[in-house]
């Protein structure tokens, strides 16, 4: 479970997040929802540690994240897989050398038994076909799979996907929120995603939390979304209806 | 002057983060073979021909010049050597070198930047500064002093090559023994160290520039163009200082 109490963080005087407390838990689909520029990506930046929240806590089952040391930290980032909007492969390595990449940092392993987890993960991904082929050589889904396959490689306890279906179709963004939604269940993972992707949202939101403009408007989950009657979260939703 | 030392500092903390002991050693030295390779002997060939028209020039550059008939032909052969060892094949070639290696490292390493692959090491646990940077520095250091070597070589071949041409009374004897006249083989070491200091301005300020690289493509072109005129700034000042120390 991870927990984020009264979170602050402000850039040159503007207030990005102010005071945000929630809790995302273990086992479930937890999602960021908000427009863009609304705070999801620094408030998800927050939580695993690329920022310093100006204020407030950030607790991984317990541990705070602020209060931690530089070792401290790195042990905890060891449980941590991320899947980025962008899926952020490292261009100079295959399929396969991206996924085994962090086991090579940090597992004591043998190569086999390296290269065996990193073929499982592929596998799980259904990207067996692409283990040797590189980033540049492979389409945008199947470069999220990548990403999540090197995202669990290290069987992390907590997973974070930052708009993990930009710029995919809509059936490739099902099929990586079902992917997603899936590791979650089997590897009883505490998962955040950021999106503002409401197919994402009525599929795979189990536990919602709504940001505007830096604040907590609304949480709940995919099926008080719909009767909620905030009004941001309402103008957020049935944007395209107003229109 | 804040703007200075704002980087200077910047520029100070992330060697401090890079020359630090690696994650793994394993995955270093991998990276180590890869930089050498790339930054290194992917250099050779343009060294090798630069090197080898420019030892050419000089050599009929300084025999049209040599027009009294009291200089003796001979010095054309010394000139051009002390020439090439002594300048052109430190810190000439390094400048060039700047120029392609510093570029490439900046443009590399900002990528990865803008495309968050550096935060994706991060978030790992992985010091991506060590695992990016200090490879890159040590390889271009280990490599470097092979290509100076390439560079004298090669340059005096070129030399060698103009004797043949007869330009002004050059002859290729009269140039062989301008060559070893007076040879001081100091001046092959003063060379490689300078060199070696110039790989690690290179490779530390183009890795600085990318690393720092905030925006886009825009900012990635950007950071390749500073860290090649400030590398090039700083070689030509360090050239000033270490001549001042091992030759005076």
């Amino acid at each position: 479970m991870i927990e984020i109490k009264y979170l602050s963080k402000s850039f040159e005087g503007r207030t990005v997040l102010n005071n945000i407390s929630a809790t995302f838990e273990t086992g479930k689909t937890n999602l960021i929802i908000g427009r863009s520029g609304s705070g999801k990506t620094v408030l998800l930046k927050n939580i695993i540690g690329l920022l310093r929240p100006d204020k407030g806590e950030i607790l991984y089952d317990g541990r705070n994240l602020t209060g931690m040391k530089k070792h401290e930290l790195d042990v905890l980032r060891r449980e941590m897989g991320m899947l980025f909007q962008g899926s952020a492969l490292f261009d100079s390595m295959t399929v396969l050398e991206n996924v085994m990449f962090p086991l090579d940092m940090f597992s004591a392993d043998t190569y086999k038994e390296r290269e065996k987890r990193a073929m499982f993960c592929l596998e799980r991904v259904n990207l067996l076909e692409a283990e040797h082929l590189y980033p540049s050589e492979i389409s945008g889904g199947m470069m999220k799979r990548a990403a999540i396959a090197r995202a669990i490689a290290l069987n992390p306890k907590y997973l974070f996907c930052d708009e993990p279906n930009s710029g995919l179709d809509p059936k490739t963004a099902l099929l990586i929120d079902d992917l997603i939604h899936g590791l979650t269940k089997d590897y009883k993972m505490t998962t955040i995603v950021n999106t503002h992707d409401m197919n994402s949202v009525m599929n795979i939101g189990e536990s919602i939390i709504f940001i505007k403009e830096g604040i907590l408007e609304w949480r709940g989950n995919k099926n008080e979304i719909i009767t909620s009657n905030n009004q941001a979260l309402n103008d957020f939703i049935f944007a395209s209806r107003k229109r | 002057m804040n703007e200075s030392l704002h980087r200077l500092g910047e520029y100070t903390l992330l060697m401090a983060k890079a020359i630090s002991i690696p994650n793994r050693w394993s995955m270093f030295f991998k990276q180590l073979i890869k930089e050498i390779y790339k930054l290194g002997a992917d250099s050779l060939w343009i060294v090798i021909i630069i090197s080898i028209f420019i030892g050419t020039v000089i050599a009929i550059q300084i025999s049209l010049n040599i027009s009294s008939p009291l200089i003796p032909k001979f010095t054309i052969g010394y000139t051009t050597r002390e020439i090439i060892l002594l300048e052109f094949s430190s810190s000439i070639m390094c400048l060039i070198l700047a120029g392609k290696v510093g570029s490439n490292i900046a443009s590399e390493i900002g990528t990865m930047r803008v495309t968050e692959q550096i935060d994706a090491m991060e978030i790992m646990g992985v010091n991506s500064a060590n695992f990016l940077i200090l490879p890159k520095m040590l390889g271009l250091m280990i490599f470097i002093p092979v290509l100076v070597i390439f560079s004298m070589f090669t340059g005096i071949l070129g030399g060698i090559a103009a004797s043949y041409a007869d330009i002004n009374g050059m002859t290729p004897a009269s140039f062989e023994y301008g060559m070893q006249f007076y040879f001081n083989s100091y001046y092959i070491g003063y060379s490689v160290i300078k060199s070696v200091v110039y790989a690690f301005i290179i490779s530390s300020i183009a890795s600085y520039f990318g690393y720092n690289v905030k925006g886009g493509a825009l900012e990635v072109g950007k950071a390749s163009t500073n860290a090649v005129v400030m590398s090039s700034i700083m070689i030509l000042l360090a050239d000033v200082v270490l001549t001042h120390l091992m030759l005076t």
